[in-house]
């Protein structure tokens, strides 16, 4: 086996015993477990179409995704993906409305999008750096703070959809924004599908985190406090700025996955729409072992498995809601490699990663 | 719990109350205000008290539980639908209905805390993702499931419709439940009593019995707890399994005291509150009841203030908003993390997988 494959076992084989557990709860349900999945592979890459909605599915998640692992690399476990998404998909919102607005006049989109989203990712990066900042002043830890943050994010973002923010348009009982300005969208990548340029954005930014991670002072200092913040403390690494701007990166990312999901398709925030990101994202960043690559690989796969899951139903009468078993079940042997390396016989690795050190530490 | 926290708790539930007295008193009498506020806050602080009460058992031995949501989500679930399928096909009283309910909602839970405990323990996961793991479980399971059992083809309750059970009946304590302004707060239902004995039970076996001390060294510091012979991962294993049962009872509570109904993602958030609850009460069983208390209270004003929506001033008017009286735990326990009330400590070894065992 060549060492570029090795990284890739595991997660493998992961899916696939979730697949084949899956295959017997849809067998348990009573529906045939060959229909199902052949459901999900049409509903997933079928049809131009299909593929189209995968991609669209899977650019929250590699945005998420990302956000998680580059957190992990500097040693923080940043749960709070899913506030920092609702924060950054509001600011990009206020921002895709509200500027032509406050300047009274229409804005070029060349000037207009990238505000927007940049004004999407000051929001999530804010989000996040809050809780790096206290983390890393006070020892309150981040795990704590962002579950609390993210929970503060959604009372917040509720207040503001059914108060000041809410679209004012007669008749309207929704809790969501006015539509942003047609300046203010990010365009789709083809004629009559919804794939969009959010989509490459997430590829480039993937690959923007491989390279800040392996080939910048700032990912190598990030690198240096995850492994160990002592010893980057005494190498000369400022652990407190360090962790801030990890946190900062990490949000602002989760950020642009919600200022994208309001530039691309909804063109306005919608109440709960990022309700299930934060966990899901670890998923991705965990099955994609916090390496951009596999981030791609893993948030294709959730996109996929999300896309096609409405098929499945529709063929098989199995809920959708299988899918989210069935994540659970590839994050369990993800999580749970031991299971994995024993039922397929595989060498242990000598070491094992402790990414979380307990409240305390 | 020290003082200056039990006070600040003191302090923050007497304003609340005090707002609602003082909103609606062109309404109401300000005492039948602060009877009702009490009485909610305890039945509201259910779940709180309970899922906190979980965090305690299994920190206090070291083990991490962000999974108490998917925790109470799960036996909330199961409780419904066990209680459900016994009053639709079989002739058991609804009081029979509802006890066979518990008893599935608590047994649900601990195979719940038995997937986080072996992964945890057994198998030395990162006990933060062994939690997220747990809370998919649950939204995959109980939504799957809930959706599932209603197809006419291979659902349970495919073709018939199903009975409800209805919710526990109120328990009034003889003599005190009389008394006036503070008698509400003895007519609650059983779920709510049983949180308020396992606080005492909890602080009871945990500071006063030898198996308390065993878990308390298994959390503080595992290493020495294995050296002088115990066995540090049967103790968390005994630990989660315990703390996962009272939580099963937490989510009884949704399904079968609040409501008699079963919705997804219906505990909504606050099994994470609970574990605010737990830190906020600085990892002690009392301190987790004052300050699922605190919550609940905050939750009882903005239900309280529904009755009387037509006398509040314009001016307090954001008080009946949900989204704002929602902030209050979370807020509090980030500046509690701060240390600016007074210090928080987390047991040793919390989320530390070492089980002395090399």
């Amino acid at each position: 086996m060549t060492a570029l494959l090795r990284p890739l076992l595991v997660p493998v084989l992961a899916v696939f015993t979730a697949l084949v557990v899956g295959a017997g709860v849809i067998a348990a349900a009573g529906a045939s477990p060959w229909d199902a999945y052949t459901g999900l592979f049409q509903g997933a890459f079928g049809s131009a179409r299909a593929l189209s909605e995968t991609a669209v599915w899977a650019t929250p998640y590699i945005f998420a995704g990302l956000a998680v692992s580059l957190a992990f690399h500097a040693g923080l476990f940043n749960i709070g993906a899913e506030g920092q998404i609702a924060v950054g998909a509001l600011t990009a919102a206020l921002f895709g409305y509200g500027l032509p607005r406050w300047f009274g006049s229409d804005l070029p989109a060349l000037v207009h999008l990238p505000m927007t989203l940049l004004a999407g990712v000051m929001g999530g990066g804010l989000w996040g750096a809050l809780p790096g900042w206290l983390k890393a002043r006070t020892g309150a830890h981040e795990v704590i703070n962002t579950i609390m943050l993210n929970y503060i994010a959604i009372n917040m973002v509720s207040f503001l959809l059914n108060g000041a923010l809410k679209d004012p348009e007669p008749g309207n009982v929704i809790a969501r924004t006015p539509l942003i300005a047609a300046s203010a969208e990010l365009p789709t990548l083809l004629e009559r599908y919804r794939v969009h340029w959010g989509f490459v954005l997430a590829l480039v930014l993937a690959a923007g985190v491989a390279f800040l991670l392996r080939r910048t002072t700032l990912g190598f200092e990030l690198r240096a406090v995850g492994s160990n913040p002592d010893a980057a403390a005494a190498g000369g690494i400022p652990v407190v700025r360090t962790t801030v701007i990890a946190m900062a990166l990490s949000g602002g990312l989760a950020g642009l996955a919600g200022a994208v999901e309001v530039t691309a398709l909804n063109h306005r925030h919608e109440l709960g729409f990022s309700a299930g990101y934060g966990f899901d994202a670890i998923a991705v960043a965990l099955l994609g072992r916090t390496h951009p690559v596999g981030v791609v690989l893993s948030g294709l796969l959730l996109g996929a498995m999300r896309n096609g899951a409405t098929r499945m139903q529709f063929l098989t009468q199995i809920p959708v809601d299988v899918i989210s078993v069935i994540q659970a079940l590839i994050l369990l042997f993800v999580a749970a490699d031991v299971i994995v390396r024993k039922l397929y016989r595989l060498r242990t690795p000598g070491e094992r990663v402790a990414l979380t050190r307990g409240w305390g530490a | 719990m020290e003082r200056r926290r039990l006070l600040f708790i003191a302090a923050i539930i007497s304003v609340l109350v005090g707002v609602a007295a003082f909103v609606g008193s062109a309404r109401v009498p300000p005492l039948q205000i602060i009877a009702s506020m009490l009485s909610t806050t305890l039945a509201v602080a259910t779940p709180l008290t309970l899922g906190a009460l979980c965090g305690v058992w299994c920190e206090r031995a070291g083990v991490v539980n962000i999974g108490i949501e998917g925790t109470m989500l799960t036996s909330a679930f199961f409780g419904w639908t066990a209680a459900t399928a016994l009053a639709t096909f079989t002739a058991a009283p609804a009081g029979l209905c509802l006890l066979g309910g518990v008893g599935a909602a608590v047994v649900s839970a601990m195979l719940v805390g038995l997937l986080l405990s072996v992964l945890a323990v057994t198998f030395r996961v990162d006990q933060i993702i062994a939690g997220v793991v747990v809370d998919l479980f649950a939204v995959g399971v109980t939504g799957f499931l809930n959706r599932q059992m209603m197809f006419e083809h291979g659902g349970l309750f495919g073709g018939v419709a199903p009975q409800s059970a209805g919710v526990m009946p109120h328990v009034r304590i003889p003599l005190l439940a009389d008394l006036p302004v503070v008698g509400p707060i003895f007519d609650q239902q059983p779920i709510a009593f049983a949180g308020l004995l396992l606080v005492a039970l909890t602080h009871f076996v945990l500071f006063f019995t030898r198996f308390g001390l065993r878990v308390r060294a298994a959390g503080e510091h595992p290493r020495a707890a294995a050296t002088v012979g115990i066995d540090v991962r049967a103790v968390r294993h005994r630990s989660v399994l315990i703390g996962s049962a009272i939580a099963g009872l937490g989510g009884a509570y949704f399904t079968l005291e609040s409501v008699p109904s079963f919705e997804p993602l219906m505990t909504n958030g606050r099994g994470f509150i609970a574990l605010a609850a737990m830190i906020f009460g600085n990892w002690t069983p009392l301190g987790a009841l004052g300050a699922a208390l605190l919550f609940g209270s905050a939750q009882a004003l903005q239900i309280n203030l529904q009755f009387f929506r037509e006398a509040i001033p314009e001016s307090l008017s954001f008080l009946q908003q949900s989204s704002i009286v929602g902030l209050l735990p979370y807020v509090l326990t980030m500046v509690v993390l701060t240390g600016v009330v007074g210090r928080t400590t987390a047991p040793a070894a919390d989320g530390n997988p070492d089980d002395g065992r090399g």
